[in-house]
């Protein structure tokens, strides 16, 4: 039996959480070595390891093509968020990891709030944010009329030159917000890394993921939430 | 297709089950009697009077509804199936199309757990005639989770969010929930804690005493089963169906060769009673595309989880 338990296959997301995540099945008695040393290779069969992006994370595991996996909080939300007439992606949300900690947050330049100046005098605020599906909800709930632009790579671009008035976006420390002369308005959610597990595994091998979980109840990693 | 739907076919009219077909299109006003939770129908359209109708999303309400008008005197347990397309608004994806053709039977006026064990025996003959080897049937009920927020004197108010956080299958959040609710520790434990507990019968073992008459009547159910189809069963005490009109027991099929369920059913003691004649029922449907792509996948040993997971 592999360390993980009865064959199971858990996907692991490269990124910010890569370390906490290898860390974690190091914990749990894998062999990481060639996992921290390899970082082209997606398939660690002997150890029962897929890597991939961590938005793809809820994918695999959706569909079954791995039993468990490891996720932000973050990623599921706005997966949720995106498809909210299906209520989110169908996968069980075992257990919160506690590391990968961030806050989603509204932030914009210093100063004199811009967005506040743009929803007065226009009535509307420009919003750069990585994640459409929440920036959405958040606005909305809170009954705010925003124009929202998708972008892909540094968030923090978009206020400086003038395309938005504010962005939605995760953070971990603040630096990088700080470097950039923007200050955190509003805190929308704290997220961190999540375990999540295909519906039909969580059946079949329930003893395993059962016993997987009550492993994780003993390390330490585990329990900062 | 055709061949698996033949093979359903000769099962359950072997089984007494006579074929029904009932029209795609249904009064919204009809369909709406029934909670239909996540299983809304999704497509609408209007007739000439400016009426809505719409495409079915199943198959269990528009036959409640004509044993209620057509049969209306007929001595039960009346014993139907259907072959039949149902319309859901869902993404694209493997085994999930807007269109998916249903197999399934309905068994009306026959009351737990006969009805039940009839059901399930019925379900597992058709798979087994399908030719599918490594299927589990997984058997919870609907009402244990309710009686058991009931007993533990869970606030009104907390209800529906723990009901959602369970049938979002997010432990996280139904912790997140039980330790805002301000329970005491051993009512939350228990919330937390009975929902996950699933697999052979030593689950069903010391249950907590609200959730004894649910188990009750899982354990009633196993034992008027048939070996073979009584070892294809996991008892499963937080299952949750995404519809709405469950009162009792609840199933899902699982195969190791996908990643979704197959097919699933359940008791619907209540819904008769909407349409003007109360009986009990019972009843299941199959994704037939489902069935294939498991079918499919089991002969080629590559399935989802299959190359993994020997099951049984």
């Amino acid at each position: 039996m592999s360390p993980l338990g009865d064959g199971l296959t858990i996907a692991v997301p490269r990124g910010a959480l890569f370390g906490g995540t290898v860390d974690l099945l190091a914990g749990l008695g894998l062999d990481t070595d060639e996992l921290r040393s390899n970082d082209r290779k997606l398939l660690f069969e002997d150890i029962g390891v897929i890597t991939m992006r961590p938005s793809d994370v809820p994918t695999y595991v959706e569909a079954g093509a791995a039993d468990l996996g490891v996720t932000g909080k973050d990623v599921l939300l706005e997966q949720e968020a995106q498809r909210r007439s299906e209520g989110g992606r169908e996968v069980y949300e075992l257990r919160d990891l506690g590391y990968g900690r961030c806050t989603m947050v509204l932030a914009s330049e210093a100063g004199p709030d811009p967005a506040l100046e743009a929803l007065r005098r226009l009535g509307v605020m420009r919003v750069a944010t990585k994640y459409p599906g929440i920036a959405a909800r958040y606005l909305e709930e809170t009954g705010r009329q925003a124009e929202i632009v998708e972008v892909k790579g540094s968030v923090e671009l978009a206020p400086l030159t003038g395309m938005v008035e504010a962005i939605i976006d995760l953070t971990a420390t603040g630096t990088t917000l700080r470097e950039n002369n923007l200050i955190v308005r509003e805190e929308i959610v704290v997220c961190t890394a999540r375990l999540i597990a295909n519906p039909v595994a969580h059946k079949l091998t329930a003893t395993a993921i059962d016993e997987l979980l009550e492993r994780l109840r003993g390390l330490p990693a585990a329990n900062v939430a | 297709m055709r061949a698996i739907t033949d093979t359903l076919r000769a099962v359950f009219e072997r089984h007494g089950y006579g074929e029904v077909y009932t029209p795609a299109l249904e009064y919204e006003s009809v369909l709406a009697r029934a909670d239909m939770a996540e299983a809304q129908p999704a497509y609408r359209v209007f007739d000439e009077s400016g009426a809505v109708l719409v495409l079915r999303s199943d198959m269990t309400v528009p036959i409640a509804r004509v044993v209620a008008t057509r049969y209306g005197a007929s001595e039960p347990p009346l014993r139907f199936c259907y072959f039949a397309h149902c319309y859901r608004g869902v993404r694209p994806q493997r085994g999930q199309p807007r269109e998916l053709l249903q197999a399934g039977i309905e068994l009306i006026g026959s009351p737990a757990p006969q009805g039940t064990a009839e059901a399930l025996t019925v379900l597992c003959h058709a798979l087994d005639a399908s030719g599918l080897k490594d299927y589990r049937i997984g058997l919870g009920d609907a009402s244990l989770f309710p009686a058991l927020m009931a007993s533990l004197q869970v606030p009104e108010s907390t209800r529906p969010g723990l009901l959602q956080a369970l049938a979002r299958r997010d432990f996280v959040g139904l912790e997140h929930t039980l330790e805002e609710a301000g329970l005491s520790d051993e009512a939350a434990e228990l919330l937390l804690d009975v929902p996950q507990r699933r697999g052979e019968a030593e689950v069903l073992t010391d249950a907590p005493a609200p959730a004894v008459e649910a188990v009750t009547g899982m354990r009633q159910v196993h034992e008027l089963l048939e070996p073979g189809v009584a070892a294809r069963v996991i008892f499963d005490l937080g299952l949750v169906r995404n519809i709405g009109y469950y009162t009792g027991a609840v199933f899902e099929v699982y195969d190791p060769a996908l990643g979704n369920p197959i097919g699933g059913g359940g008791r619907y003691d209540d819904l008769l009673g909407h349409f003007g004649r109360q009986l009990p029922a019972v009843g299941f449907a199959l994704g037939v595309d489902r069935l294939h792509v498991a079918l499919a996948g089991e002969e080629r040993g590559t399935g989802a989880l299959l190359a993994r997971e020997p099951v049984q």
